[in-house]
């Protein structure tokens, strides 16, 4: 093994660095799914008699569903019979301010660099913290009533929201979409609600940050959020899970809308525990996301950085049903080790003058594979609709793969699809280059691969791009040449 | 000083050096001709610690230390600069931001403070303005979409900015036409002086009208064959290199 390859199998196996378990009290249902579960969910939420049933349904429909076989990826069956489907940390009936919540999870989240302290926070940046099932802080958010803005947990907009909630929930992942989207209806236990009123730029950029802690859970949320007409909002997602030997199953539904002229910009930042160097334990990520830009002029932008989990399965993608409405799609995806990613996005255009963009970055190390899916779908009414795409792979040492599987579906003639594709790797020449110009092996690295990444960094907000920056030179840690 | 002694080397397994013995002090510009396939280049990156190099026998002191045990970016940190033959591109790199990096770490391998953004841009702009380089280059992905002659511009504008104490010169003049020739040259006699030294390597003699050369040597098989002061060079241009074929060493 040359020097070059040795340090890249070194810096791909660096340890996972938010691996620890916070020792909290938590109150979880019994193993296993069967209607009793979702009841007690739904009970334990005091939901209205509407949401059980959809539930009900849901899960109906889920035990006629089958597992998708068709993503490029390798795991042994899940028993579903074997999770949990609800786990909360122990608390008072209802907490009134940050100072009633549990100190081990402010510090939990203290220590990932989450401070939920709202004089401590970073000015600018409204949290909704979601610890397990359960959404446990949310800040800032007298300063967003004042504009109007809900920003809160949805077990909280159910009561306090219902037919907001009731008008959105399912209407652009229905139950019926996946067999995860069934799933996740089915026993979803918490996630974020947005939404941001007529005419109203939302003043800070709000943020999600979700935390798996407890052992045979799986986590479920689900996040909506409305943008009205005129409105805009920029939303940002960040994801770590403690170490465990075992598999977690991890399958959320995000649902973003918006309606004329109004713009939503959602970013994330994944980075659950992958796994072990020899790929024992990590996170099944198995996620839907999906915008409906209803509303003509209007936009949905997805930026993700993934780093994270054992399996990566998810495609945020853009129903363009406005007409001149606006999709675009930002991705860097990394895997190291065993991890194994098949990811990439879906364009729908059905409004006139429709446009999608799509740029992803496909980043493999070690033993891992990487794959791009991408759909791009023009209906018999997009007249005039444009896509462009461009799907980038790089390679880091030679047993990892990278895979794409582009999708392209037609019916008007006046449409353009681009579609460009590129595969690299790290040269032997270019760290040599940067060697020669003192910079070390790990640097020169870091520096080749956010060279590469460069157009989706720029999407994203400045300090989740520097984090997605650091984030990138952890997760290839010990892993290049 | 830099002391070569029975330099050996292989390239996938084939002899390409076979014992070059070499010195250069501070203050001297060394050049190294020969016909291809005579081991310039490979000279050049034994010197620098490319690893597709393998040394099989021999020494390098580089300024009292032993070079061949020194990583490649420790070589770079410890003073020794090679200009590529063909400079590599980093895509999504600006100029600027490799410059700072590079700077920045020999800075602090040598105990120095980091120069600041502005202290950096200001040493680069000037160092530009010298090479007659637009400054939007400086923005710019590190040497991509680069013509030729302002890759090998780039290169001597890091040489310049970085201030080695041993710049390696590679084919630096290759697939330049005069007028990029000599403001490379140019760049090369500015950055000379009595306590640093360059070692050029080239095919042609046409470099040497620019940067006059103290000692000429001439390299055959792997071997210096000859060597002399800079009216060696014009003695190849005349004869070619057949005339030394008989003082070729045997193998």
């Amino acid at each position: 093994m040359s020097d070059d390859m040795k340090i890249v199998d070194d810096l791909t196996q660096s340890e996972y660095k938010w691996g620890f378990i916070t020792d909290i009290e938590s109150e979880s249902a019994p193993k296993g799914l069967n209607e009793d579960i979702i009841r007690i969910i739904s009970k334990k939420k005091n939901e209205p008699e509407w949401m059980t049933e959809w539930r009900l349904k849901a899960f109906r429909h889920w035990l006629k569903m089958e597992e998708p076989k068709w993503p490029n990826v390798k795991y042994p069956q899940i028993d579903f019979q074997d999770i949990i489907y609800y786990s909360a940390p122990k608390k008072k009936e209802k907490l009134n301010s940050l100072d009633e919540v549990d100190p081990e999870l402010l510090k939990t989240f203290e220590k990932l660099g989450i401070p939920l302290g709202e004089q401590k926070l970073l000015s600018g940046v409204a949290v909704d913290a979601v610890f397990d099932s359960v959404s446990v802080a949310t800040t800032f958010k007298e300063t967003l009533k004042e504009k109007g803005i809900i920003f809160c947990s949805v077990s909280e907009a159910l009561q306090e929201h219902p037919d907001l909630v009731k008008k959105y929930l399912g209407s652009v992942v229905p139950y019926t979409d996946n067999f995860y989207a069934a799933l996740n209806a089915a026993v979803f236990s918490d996630g974020s609600f947005v939404y941001i009123p007529k005419g109203v730029r939302c003043p800070m950029e709000l943020s999600t940050y979700f935390r798996i802690n407890a052992q045979e859970t799986g986590q479920f949320e689900r996040t909506l959020i409305i943008a009205d007409e005129g409105a805009y909002v920029s939303y940002l997602e960040g994801c770590t899970a403690p170490i465990r030997d075992t598999n977690q199953l991890h399958a959320a539904v995000v649902e973003l809308i918006t309606l004329d002229n109004a713009e939503i910009k959602y970013s994330t930042v994944q980075n659950w525990y992958p796994g072990d160097k020899e790929g024992k334990g990590g996170i099944y990520n198995f996620v839907t996301k999906r915008g409906a830009c209803r509303g003509v002029n209007s936009k949905i932008s997805w930026t993700q950085v993934e780093t994270g989990s054992a399996i990566t399965w998810k495609y945020p993608g853009c129903i363009l049903q406005g007409d001149n409405s606006v999709g675009e799609f930002y991705s860097v995806a990394v895997t190291n080790n065993f991890q194994q990613a098949d990811t990439g996005t879906k364009m729908v255009h059905i409004g006139k003058n429709t446009k999608s963009t799509i740029v992803t970055k496909g980043i493999s190390a070690g033993k891992s594979n990487n794959s791009y899916r991408g759909l791009v779908k023009v209906a018999k009414s997009a007249q005039g609709a444009r896509n462009f795409s461009q799907c980038d792979s790089m390679l880091i040492g030679d047993k990892c793969g990278a895979h794409t599987f582009p999708y392209i579906e037609v019916e008007n003639n006046s449409a353009m699809v681009e579609h460009e594709a590129t595969t690299s790797k790290v040269g032997e020449d270019q760290i040599f280059y940067l060697n020669q110009r003192g910079i070390s092996t790990e640097d020169a690295v870091n520096m080749i691969v956010n060279g590469f990444c460069k157009e989706v960094f720029r999407e994203l907000p400045m300090e989740f791009a520097v984090e997605a920056q650091k984030l990138l030179a952890v997760s290839l840690e010990g892993s290049v040449g | 000083m830099i002391t070569i002694k029975n330099l050996h080397a292989n390239v996938e397994g084939k002899k390409i050096l076979n014992g070059i013995n070499l010195e250069i002090k501070p203050g001297e510009v060394h050049a190294i001709m020969g016909p291809n396939g005579s081991g310039k280049s490979t000279l050049a990156n034994v010197l620098a610690g490319n690893e597709n190099y393998e040394v099989t026998e021999g020494e390098v002191l580089f300024y009292g230390k032993n070079l061949l045990e020194l990583s490649v970016e420790d070589r770079a940190r410890e003073g020794m600069f090679l200009a590529f033959q063909y400079p590599i591109e980093i895509p999504g790199i600006s100029n600027a931001t490799f410059l700072k990096t590079s700077i920045n770490e020999i800075r602090k391998y040598n105990g120095l403070p980091e120069l600041s953004a502005k202290e950096i841009l200001d040493l680069i702009k000037d160092k530009s303005q010298i090479l007659g380089m637009e400054q939007d280059m400086l923005n710019r992905s590190v040497n991509v979409g680069f013509s030729g002659g302002e890759k090998k511009r780039n290169e001597v504008l890091q040489l310049l900015t970085l201030n080695p104490k041993f710049a390696l010169l590679d084919e630096t003049d290759s697939g330049l036409d005069i007028d990029a020739l000599k403001i490379v040259a140019s760049g090369v006699n500015i950055f000379r002086n009595e306590n640093n030294s360059v070692l050029l390597v080239t095919h042609y003699q046409r470099l040497l009208d620019y940067i006059i050369p103290d000692f000429v040597h001439v390299l055959a098989k792997g071997k210096i064959i000859k060597s002399g002061g800079k009216e060696l060079a014009l003695e190849l241009e005349d004869k070619g290199y057949d005339w030394l074929k008989e003082a070729e060493p045997a193998f």
